[in-house]
């Protein structure tokens, strides 16, 4: 009797630690991404006074003196209006690029296409410090330097291969016979596009605008080296904060993470498909 | 009016060759059925004849028109695919309305023909809705709506009837058949099923290899194979087939009987698995496998060591290892070119 039901406890006592494994394991990567997060609003919607103190209060106490500080502290608007700028001209230019470049991958065969697919790829494992100078140099000879329009190529740069990624699942989770039949019905190539396509392609579409824009809206290395006066919001962060308070440092940092998050949370759904995630 | 001609057609796909000069001819308002296994290209002409291909060689004509180097939108052909490819962002009106919004009709025909069509087809209820709310049967309705309501000249059909579930497909069948014989359009059809074919087609192009092997009118199809493929691929079950010694004169040992055949050198000997019968003298077939299938009973055997199947009346008691003596009726014997595979007349 007890030689057939002695196995059974046991086996479940493996069960059980695996189940805690796997709890604390997920446990452990949703703090690793939540407890900075939460120590950023809770320093930047506090008073001054308590941000420096210890213990650390759960929930802020909702006092806007360091974000008003913040907001009035000399050239931050200035600045978030370029990095709005820079970012929505790297959405246009990455997508404006990219789509045709991911519908060309999904719709037609071409000679070098995999590899083509692999460049994409391979600019982003070019590290961007060892590309500044000479940019750096190249874009002060064409008067680029200091522009809005040269750090949005810089980062149209950087967000391209996503765009192209995205919006290529994108076009090919559409069935070609869609557009064959828009074609048998009297539309010619472009008109399929307009008419079918793109209506089914849309969503996903602002969505890879979207991370774009998040893209250009966080990079701080390339803002930093080809903006003077005209820096972006992180760049001019990243001068500025060094020398201020540590109330204002919280606030900066809450004011840059806050949109990434919201427009990151919203398209969450097409990113995962282009990391090939399945969901629902 | 829109006779089709196409005229040697091929294609090739890198190395392989999808199609093989394939010259054909339907004639305005019949109902021609594109029949074979797949990889035959029998899809590949269709596509070929709406334009979604371009052939490799050889001239495609709609009508008194050479269509070869038009798109498919100026080629007055519709088209229903296999997976429906009704536009999911679009009702089911939009979807009928599709092509007449793109020919720039005005509103009242448009509602006029959507409606037609849509009572044709019977989804006159479904107008409001989205493709996603629709069962797949439904969603081939619409799709069958929307060619119907461009009232073309030729209407091309993909494998439309394959992705429903057995019952459906035998109901749209019936329905369809009906729907085009009365919309008086040119229709190709592109089927692997056999029945579908045969129910269906005013002619059949049997397909084999990228050439079409056969192009007749079902029953003969059914009745005289022009080769011995199409006589192994129709039929259920196929042809049987054997070989024959010649005895000179058009006479032939076949299994140890004598059977009046062609004057030629060389032949094989054909016969369909219904064509027999039993009888007191006949070809001896030793019998391995019984099945009754209700009205008749379908028995598998072994004919001179050669696989052999045949279709009996099922009040005749038969069991595995009986040896009965099979009497095929005369005139319904085939004789093949054992070389070429060709009937032989």
């Amino acid at each position: 009797m007890s030689d057939v039901t002695r196995p059974a406890p046991r086996q479940e006592d493996v069960g059980r630690a695996g189940r805690f494994l796997f709890r604390a394991g997920i446990g452990l990567l949703v703090l690793w991404v939540l407890v900075p997060i939460w120590f950023l609003f809770v320093n930047a919607l506090s008073a001054p006074s308590e941000v420096t103190s210890f213990p650390k209060r759960l929930w802020p106490s909702f006092d806007m003196a360091s974000l008003q500080f913040f907001w009035n502290f000399q050239g931050v608007t200035r600045a978030l209006w370029n990095s709005v700028k820079v970012a929505v001209l790297t959405m246009i230019l990455s997508i404006g690029m990219g789509a045709p470049a991911g519908y060309a991958l999904s719709r037609f065969d071409f000679p070098g296409k995999e590899f083509f697919r692999v460049l994409v790829i391979m600019t982003r494992a070019f590290p961007l410090p060892l590309l500044a100078l000479p940019l750096a140099v190249m874009f002060i000879r064409t008067g680029l330097d200091d522009t809005v329009l040269g750090l949005a190529l810089v980062h149209a740069m950087l967000a391209l291969p996503f765009a192209v990624l995205i919006t290529y699942s994108l076009f090919s989770g559409i069935p070609v016979e869609l557009e064959e039949a828009a074609w048998t019905l009297g539309c010619t190539r472009f008109q399929a596009f307009v008419k079918v396509v793109l209506p089914l392609a849309l969503p996903g579409i602002a969505a890879s605008a979207v991370f774009a824009f998040v893209i250009s809206w966080n990079e701080v290395f390339a803002a930093a080296v080809l903006t003077i006066e005209n820096r972006t919001l992180t760049a001019f962060l990243l001068q500025s904060l060094n020398v201020s308070p540590l109330p204002l440092k919280f606030a900066g940092g809450a004011a840059l993470v806050l949109p990434a998050l919201i427009f990151i949370f919203a398209v969450r759904k097409y990113l995962f498909a282009m990391w090939g995630i399945a969901n629902r | 009016m829109a006779e089709i001609a196409i005229k040697g057609v091929a294609k090739q796909f890198g190395d392989f060759t999808a199609l093989h000069s394939v010259d054909l001819t339907i004639a305005d308002q019949e109902f021609m059925v594109l029949l074979g296994a797949s990889g035959c290209g029998k899809t590949t002409l269709l596509r070929i004849i709406a334009g979604l291909e371009t052939p490799s060689q050889g001239e495609v004509w709609i009508g008194d028109r050479r269509v070869d180097h038009l798109p498919p939108r100026e080629r007055g052909i519709a088209m229903v695919f296999q997976n429906y490819a009704v536009f999911p962002h679009l009702t089911v009106f939009e979807n009928i309305a599709f092509g007449l919004r793109m020919a720039k009709l005005p509103q009242a025909e448009v509602t006029r023909r959507v409606t037609r069509t849509a009572e044709l087809m019977h989804i006159e209820q479904l107008l409001k809705r989205y493709s996603g709310e629709l069962s797949g049967g439904q969603r081939q309705r619409v799709a069958v709506a929307r060619a119907l309501a461009m009232e073309p000249d030729v209407i091309l059909m993909d494998e439309p009837l394959s992705n429903l579930d057995a019952l459906l497909r035998l109901e749209m069948r019936a329905e369809l058949k009906g729907v085009l014989a009365e919309s008086k359009t040119t229709t190709i059809y592109v089927t692997h099923d056999q029945v579908e074919a045969m129910s269906l087609a005013d002619r059949i192009s049997v397909m084999n290899g990228g050439y079409i092997v056969q192009a007749d009118r079902p029953t003969q199809v059914y009745r005289n194979p022009a080769a011995r493929f199409v006589g192994s691929f129709i039929g259920n079950p196929p042809m049987n087939f054997l070989p024959a010694k010649g005895a000179g004169d058009g006479r032939w040992h076949v299994a140890g009987q004598v059977f009046d055949g062609p004057k030629v050198a060389a032949a094989e000997f054909a016969i369909r698995p219904e064509d027999l019968h039993p009888s007191e003298h006949g070809l001896d077939a030793e019998v391995r496998v019984v099945e009754p299938l209700g009205p008749h009973t379908l028995v598998t055997a072994e004919v001179a060591g050669q696989p052999f199947r045949a279709v009996l009346e099922s009040d005749r008691a038969i069991s595995p290892g009986d040896v009965i003596p099979l009497a095929p009726i005369p005139d319904r014997i085939r004789w093949f070119d054992p070389d070429t595979h060709k009937a032989i007349q």
